[in-house]
């Protein structure tokens, strides 16, 4: 997970003075990136767009949707509300970076239960799941209820069955 | 046994091997091209046979099953290959699923949907994929089986096949990819068998999302995903008055912007003019990234000039329905049985209910995006849409290339609900790359779309019924005054104007000997389209309640009523093609569904139970909802839903799209509309039209899914109808207030 200490700690730094001035570094997924462009940007289209990192979608631009939602140093984050002046210095984790080899216990529930309509929202979504389950492994009722993405086609029952099955995988995973 | 006809033959007859044993035997040189570039990458360069339009299969028995209709959440991209894999007789585990674009094809010069039809979302569908994607997948089977029968010298009647393989009498196996290539030689009969349904060993069994595993690692690409060598961004600023133009705009301090290559604008279509074509005037920003084309977007400050002055607003819509019911003018007869004005005369009783349901918006997540490439000889069009042949035929229009060199490919939408049975996002893409030269795709907000939708009608519902003696229903008359579903296109006069308002075969026509329907048409200047069931989202909502208030009037059980309406089992309705509604098959499941919500026991604590049922395609569906008040909020305890959408394909799609449905029903029941002021529709972005979030939803929709021997008929637009005004019958036993307004939540705590 990004919000480890000692994977932020292992990550190359280059030197401030290396760097030309207005550039911006931020880290995703593990790696170092930089931005040169223009830092009001918010971080969706640095994903989207220069990235190519389309996983993380976008959908209302007020972060109401949750539809961009990625993990900003472990917290879940709208990233259409995220400026990369503000992004910069932090570890970011967008959905393609959850597990670079087989699935988070989040993408299994969520496989398992068959949570997918549309499936639009659904990265945000299990992002926001992620954030949860990675700081509560045993999520009560009201924590679920507090994630606020939206499912326009109202997976919400399966969600919250997911989320709970997600737990449980999570809880047998720590030793 | 069953040999229905299908139209994917003339597809088998053209499958040949290619003379230098190409890999993936094709239709011909572009088909195989844009064949190819769907295939999963993994399977590139493996030897693939191609048995019939749909079915691929590797050497080593992998099988490749295209699915044919843009998925947007109704599973079809599960549902159609799983019945492809039946009739070829396949495990599951076997198949991989790829999407295919849309299949215009010519024979003999004239149009011929290689892949039959493609739309995936109307009621006729689920019942078509029934059989002629069976068909499809028989067809392969039996090329597969006489390839063996050739091979092993012995009659083809001697063979059965299982799991992927040609068995004989002596239980001599041959794998289909052994047989694949031969069989691919083949000329395909004319008649096969299908499957005994007892025979099924995938139809009728869960199955998951087919792509699931992709989604889940954000590797699906949706249309606003693409992007194509060369591309620009396009955002587009629109006229907010309906058939309005625009007057100027600050186009330099747009160009301003780094990263923006150009700025076009384009003409909007007005009210009663053809469809294919963009809904409004516009002004598009082309960028090399999104972010750029929306920060010059928003320097444009364009000046739009309305078409005409008009203080149209929802509220006065509303009034003037009110005033049309109240008027003397009877409006369009849309049915009259009997002799209602007699059965008045002889009335013990008379109630009467005026109800009202508002604009709706689809408020998609992913708002229209279009990727499209023009070029001198050929085209590509990237964009989720539901009505591909009709995209073809725009863009044919619109470009002026032959509809063979249109190549579309069907990414999978983030929702529908109807909006994506328009083109009008293709057109202005269409337009917009022409005027730029360049590769374009084309991305929509939220905001765009909800200020720019095709809206689900606007209604007012005036319904009485007579009773007699024994307090049964004698007479019954529904009059409806609303803006028609057709405001613009051809379809304007060959459908009528109650379309997308009131069913003239809805429940209880049919089934009360004095009844009368009728229409007054509202003219609005707002875009109206599909939104799910569309007009049976109004129909149910009235007729459901209106019920449960005769039943409170004289007494009655609702559920006693209901069932003393549809009365014994036949069949009314049925004519031109529509199935009718079964009267048993309803009654069943409302029997069901109020033993699920325990309707006969006595609620104490404040809580209250609602029913209702709706019958719509040839399905039947039926909600219940326990609920309490909290303060000024609804809690929903229970969930109930009861559905008969025909046969099952995938009982775990089935079920989650249900639920899913009823989520979505109770949302817009309890918080959506669409107001207008001044001819403009006041809702911006989502926070002011609420989807619902986690919070509200209940924890649980109880599914419960009927067996049934009929036709397939889509679950989620039939599961919606029944929401509405089970709510809010539960809102009235549990608080008993009456709310005949949707939404309800608003006019409940108005009310209280």
């Amino acid at each position: 997970m990004q919000d480890n200490p000692e994977t932020r700690a292992a990550l190359p730094v280059l030197p401030a003075r290396a760097l030309p001035a207005g550039t911006l570094q931020l880290t995703i997924n593990g790696k170092p990136f930089y931005h040169r462009g223009d830092p009001a940007m918010p971080l969706v289209w640095y994903l989207r767009d220069t990235l190519r990192l389309t996983g993380t979608k976008f959908a209302c631009e007020g972060g109401c949707s949750g539809a961009c939602t990625v993990l900003v140093d472990g917290k879940a984050s709208a990233s259409c509300r995220l400026a990369m002046l503000d992004a910069a210095g932090h570890a970011i984790t967008t959905i393609e970076g959850l597990d670079a080899n087989g699935l988070h216990p989040v993408q299994q529930a969520w496989i398992e239960l068959d949570v997918i309509q549309c499936g639009y929202c659904q990265a945000g979504q299990i992002m926001a799941a992620v954030a949860l389950v990675e700081r509560t492994p045993n999520p009560a009722e009201s924590d679920i209820a507090a994630i606020g993405n939206l499912c326009r086609c109202g997976t919400y029952p399966h969600i919250r069955a997911a989320i709970l099955r997600a737990s449980e995988l999570v809880r047998a995973r720590k030793p | 046994m069953t040999t229905p006809r299908d139209p994917s033959r003339r597809h088998f007859l053209r499958v040949a091997v290619s003379a230098g044993g190409a890999l993936v035997i094709g239709l011909g040189g572009r088909h195989a091209a844009a064949a190819e570039s769907s295939l999963p990458s993994e399977l590139i360069g493996d030897e693939l046979m191609r048995l019939g339009p749909f079915v691929m299969i590797e050497r080593d028995n992998r099988v490749v099953i295209g699915a044919r209709a843009c998925e947007v959440g109704q599973g079809v991209r599960t549902s159609g290959p799983m019945l492809v894999a039946e009739e070829l007789d396949v495990d599951w585990s076997q198949v991989r699923v790829i999407q295919l674009g849309y299949g215009y094809d010519e024979v003999d010069g004239r149009p011929d949907d290689r892949y039959g039809a493609q739309s995936g979302g109307l009621p006729a569908d689920a019942a078509r994929d029934w059989s002629d994607l069976r068909m499809a997948g028989a067809r392969a089977r039996a090329l597969l089986l006489r390839s063996a029968a050739d091979v092993w010298q012995v009659p083809v009647e001697s063979l059965r096949t299982q799991s992927g393989y040609v068995i004989d009498g002596s239980d001599r196996r041959l794998s289909y990819g052994a047989l694949a290539r031969s069989a691919a030689s083949l000329q395909p009969a004319d008649a096969v068998t299908l499957k005994e349904p007892a025979d099924f060993r995938l139809v009728g069994k869960p199955a998951r999302t087919s792509d699931a595993a992709d989604i889940v690692r954000g590797r699906t690409r949706y249309a606003s995903d693409e992007f194509l060598t060369g591309m620009l961004v396009a955002v587009v600023a629109r006229c907010p008055h309906p058939g309005g133009t625009l007057e100027g705009a600050d186009e330099a301090a747009a160009r301003k912007v780094p990263g923006v290559r150009d700025v076009v604008r384009f003409d909007g279509s007005a009210s009663g003019v053809s469809p294919l074509a963009p809904l409004a005037a516009g002004i598009a920003v082309l960028a090399d990234t999104t972010w750029a084309a929306l920060e010059a977007r928003a320097r444009l400050a364009p000046t739009w000039k309305p078409a005409e002055a008009t203080s149209e607003s929802s509220a006065r819509l509303v009034a003037r329905a009110h005033e049309r019911l109240d008027g003397e003018d009877a409006g369009l007869v849309v049915r009259k049985d009997g002799d209602l004005a007699a059965s008045r005369k002889r009335a013990r009783h008379q109630v009467k209910a005026r109800y009202e349901l508002p604009f709706l918006a689809h408020a998609m997540l992913e708002a229209p995006a279009v990727a499209v490439e023009l070029r001198q000889d050929g085209a590509v069009v990237i964009a989720a849409v539901q009505d591909p042949d009709a995209t073809s035929r725009l863009v044919s229009d619109l470009t002026g290339l032959p509809r063979g060199a249109i190549d579309i490919r069907l990414p999978r939408g983030g929702g529908s609900f109807g909006r994506r049975l328009a083109n009008d996002f293709v057109a202005e893409a269409i337009i917009i790359a022409k005027l730029a030269g360049k590769p374009v795709r084309l991305m929509w907000t939220q905001a765009d779309d909800l200020g720019h939708d095709f809206l689900r009608p606007l209604s007012v519902h005036a319904l009485s019924a007579t009773l007699d003696r024994g307090n049964r229903i004698a007479g019954w008359s529904h009059d409806c005054a609303g803006t028609p579903r057709n405001d613009r296109g051809k379809s304007q006069d060959s459908v009528p104007a109650w379309d997308g308002c009131l069913d003239a075969d809805a429940f209880p026509a049919g089934l009360v000997a004095h009844f009368e329907q009728h229409f007054h048409p509202l003219d609005s200047t707002l875009p109206r389209g599909a939104w799910r069931a569309t007009a049976d989202t109004a129909q149910a909502f009235a007729t459901q309640c209106f019920i449960d208030e005769i039943a409170f009037e004289v007494r009655r059980d609702a559920v006693a009523l209901r069932l003393e309406l549809l009365g014994e089992a036949r069949v009314v309705g049925a004519n031109g093609g529509a199935p009718g509604l079964d009267t048993a098959r309803m009654a069943s499941v409302l029997k069901r569904c109020a033993e699920a919500i325990q309707w006969n026991s006595r609620r104490r604590d404040g809580r209250g139970v609602g029913i209702a049922c709706h019958a719509w395609a040839g399905g039947c569906v039926a909600h219940a909802f326990e609920t309490a008040m909290d303060g000024d909020r609804l809690r929903i305890e229970r969930a109930v839903c009861v559905i008969d959408a025909g046969r099952v394909v995938n009982p775990l799609g089935l079920e989650g799209e249900v639920a899913a449905a009823t989520v979505d029903g109770i949302a817009t029941a309890l918080h959506l509309a669409i107001t207008t002021r001044d001819g403009q529709v006041q809702q911006r972005n989502l926070q002011d039209y609420r989807i619902m979030a986690m919070a509200q939803a209940p924890a649980r929709v109880e599914v419960h899914i009927v067996e049934s021997a009929s036709d397939p008929v889509p679950a989620g637009d039939l599961a919606f109808n029944s929401v509405a005004p089970a709510l809010a019958n539960a809102i009235f036993a549990t608080t008993t207030v009456r709310v005949r307004k949707l939404p309800l939540m608003p006019e409940l705590l108005r009310m209280l």
